[in-house]
């Protein structure tokens, strides 16, 4: 359905618009970027109310482990409709609300902020596979793109705390960096992990080097890359309990204490997103992506063979995204020194030990994986 | 015409954003148009079809280099007036050492190596071409005694940096986790069995 209404819109109204405006030595190459611009919309449009609705699944999931209800109130046209309508009616307020800049603050850097930790998380969409054939961009080093990526969202906060021209923001910024760069190191050697295991750069190549059966996927034989890579997934984005740079009990808010209405909620939307992100990748890298877990089992890989790919894939990243709020409602906050020892001390020295068992796997050709 | 345009772009970006580095008043935003500068440069390179040193740039200069070295800078109380007060004093020194780079640097990538001429036209690589496999390949066979001579020289910065900030006078009090896991509760605490005080003060009313 979705090529179909793809299709169509290149059809009827991207080549009449070329053919009209352009002239004829550039149509093919406008045509290419009006097509491009078209898929970028129809990848970043479902985030971005993935990341909508994921606050108000985070509030709902909370309520729940907590034993409250959580946002149950605004709905549509009169219907209360399980307060399906509370992320919209935040967006409104947020919208409406003044931006206020301080006294003191360094204007330009303190407005681009917000952006700049927003636009990595949503740029990293490019590459990511939703099918055997659905990508926006198939290149050859996509897992490094992913990498590079995820490691600049960091900008963001660190210009937020230092432009704020306030001590609490700034504690945030610095013990944002600190750990994010702490844990960025861990990260790339679990992914180098997995690009040994896969033998490609590529997040397509990699899923199709996973097929088989669920004991292929590369959860099995990377098992403690694969928690490493989801811990520091959750340090990377800031996410509980690692979320020293917000620190609420500490710092007030951390580095985005001085950030109030639209701006804030671009913060707020770079977290969701980045978090939406790192489970998609986990999805991709370490549990077959869009690979049925039906795959290899006689009777029932036929009784599901109707479902889509792409609805495994947003299965497993669901599940993922619900084990973010889940930590989220479970752990207590770390210690800052013990967050520097686990991610120095511990996972870095793991992946390595790691990294030479999955290397002689992959020399010896180990069944069932490589 | 799009490659050209994304080049000029970005072209354009980088000469700007390194100007920017050595004019900018404030260091910090000295720092971020380097960060800038990075970037773009990042880009030119990815048309270059160099996917895996552009993004290597990123990844290491961008995301973690620049990264501390904005902590650090932004952690200094830096006087911009004093900084500024030695400028005409220094100019001789910095003209002199400015016009020692840019000789330096025409003669490596000077007409002799780099003649437009031979680099008019990219070489274009098939779809499936790999610049990471074949940077590999090169490194790890063509250039293998270099490749290692510079991994042996890091691994001693790294030691050499790590026994210079070893405090050896122990002045923090650093906690061993171990002995915090390991901690009984005979160790913390210390029951007293005494007799109930009887206070005179506190009496209960009476109803």
């Amino acid at each position: 359905m979705l090529e179909t209404i793809y299709q169509f819109i290149s059809q009827n109204v991207l080549l009449p618009l070329t053919m009209f405006v352009m002239p004829t030595d550039y149509q093919t190459e406008a045509m290419t970027v009006l097509q491009t611009i078209v898929k970028i919309v129809a990848i970043l449009v479902p985030v971005l109310i993935t990341v909508a609705y994921f606050t108000y699944a985070e509030r709902k999931v909370i309520g729940f482990i907590q034993g409250r209800i959580g946002p149950n109130r605004v709905g549509f046209f009169g219907f209360s409709l399980w307060g399906l309508g509370q992320p919209i009616a935040d967006a409104v307020k947020l919208i409406v609300k003044e931006i206020v800049i301080p006294t003191g603050s360094n204007r330009s850097l303190f407005v681009i902020a917000p952006i700049l930790s927003l636009a990595p998380s949503l740029a990293a969409w490019a590459v990511i596979p939703f099918d055997d054939t659905k990508v926006l961009a198939d290149i050859n080093a996509g897992l490094l793109y992913v990498l590079a990526l995820t490691s600049l969202a960091v900008y963001g906060v660190i210009i937020a705390g230092w432009a704020s021209n306030s001590k609490y923001a700034f504690l945030g910024a610095m013990r944002s960096a600190a750990q994010i760069v702490a844990y960025e190191i861990a990260m790339g050697f679990a992914l180098v992990g997995v690009l040994v295991a896969a033998g490609s750069l590529n997040l397509g190549d990699i899923v199709n080097a996973q097929a088989g059966s669920v004991v292929h996927w590369f959860w099995l034989p990377l098992f403690p890359l694969f928690v490493i890579y989801f811990i520091s997934g959750l340090a990377e984005t800031n996410r509980a309990p690692f979320d020293v740079a917000e620190g609420e009990s500490e710092i007030v808010a951390g580095f985005h204490v001085e950030y109030s209405g639209m701006a804030f909620s671009v913060f707020f939307m770079a977290e969701y997103a980045n978090m939406i992100l790192i489970a998609i990748l986990c999805a991709l890298m370490f549990c077959g992506g869009w690979l049925s877990p039906f795959q290899g089992i006689p009777v029932f890989s036929y009784l599901f063979a109707w479902v889509p790919p792409l609805f495994w894939l947003l299965a497993k990243t669901s599940f993922f995204m619900l084990l973010f709020l889940w930590c989220r409602a479970t752990f207590p906050r770390y210690r800052y020194d013990q967050i520097m020892r686990l991610g120095w001390k511990v996972f870095i020295p793991i992946t390595i030990v790691w990294l030479v068992v999955v290397s002689v796997l992959v020399v010896m050709n180990t069944p069932p994986w490589f | 015409m799009i490659e050209q345009i994304v080049f000029y772009f970005f072209g354009g970006i980088l000469l700007l954003s390194a100007a920017m580095v050595v004019s900018m008043r404030n260091p910090i935003h000295a720092a971020l148009s380097l960060v800038l500068s990075f970037f773009a440069s990042a880009a030119i390179w990815l048309l270059l079809q160099a996917e895996f040193l552009a993004i290597a740039l990123i990844l290491v200069y961008v995301g973690a280099v620049m990264v501390l070295f904005l902590f650090i800078v932004m952690m200094l109380d830096i006087n911009l007036v004093a900084l500024r007060a030695g400028f005409a004093r220094f100019l001789p020194a910095g003209i002199t050492i400015a016009v020692l780079l840019v000789a330096s640097m025409g003669l490596v990538v000077g007409a002799d190596y780099f003649a437009s001429d031979t680099y008019m036209a990219m070489p274009t690589v098939a779809a499936e071409y790999s610049n990471t496999k074949a940077l590999g390949l090169t490194l790890y066979t063509e250039y293998l005694y270099q490749f290692e001579i510079a991994g042996a020289i890091l691994l001693v910065a790294i030691i050499a940096a790590i026994s210079l900030s070893i405090n050896k006078t122990k002045i923090n009090k650093t906690k061993n986790p171990e002995d915090q896991v390991f901690v009984k509760k005979q160790d913390r605490l210390r029951i007293i069995k005494m007799q109930p005080e009887s206070s005179t003060r506190h009496k209960e009313p009476k109803a």
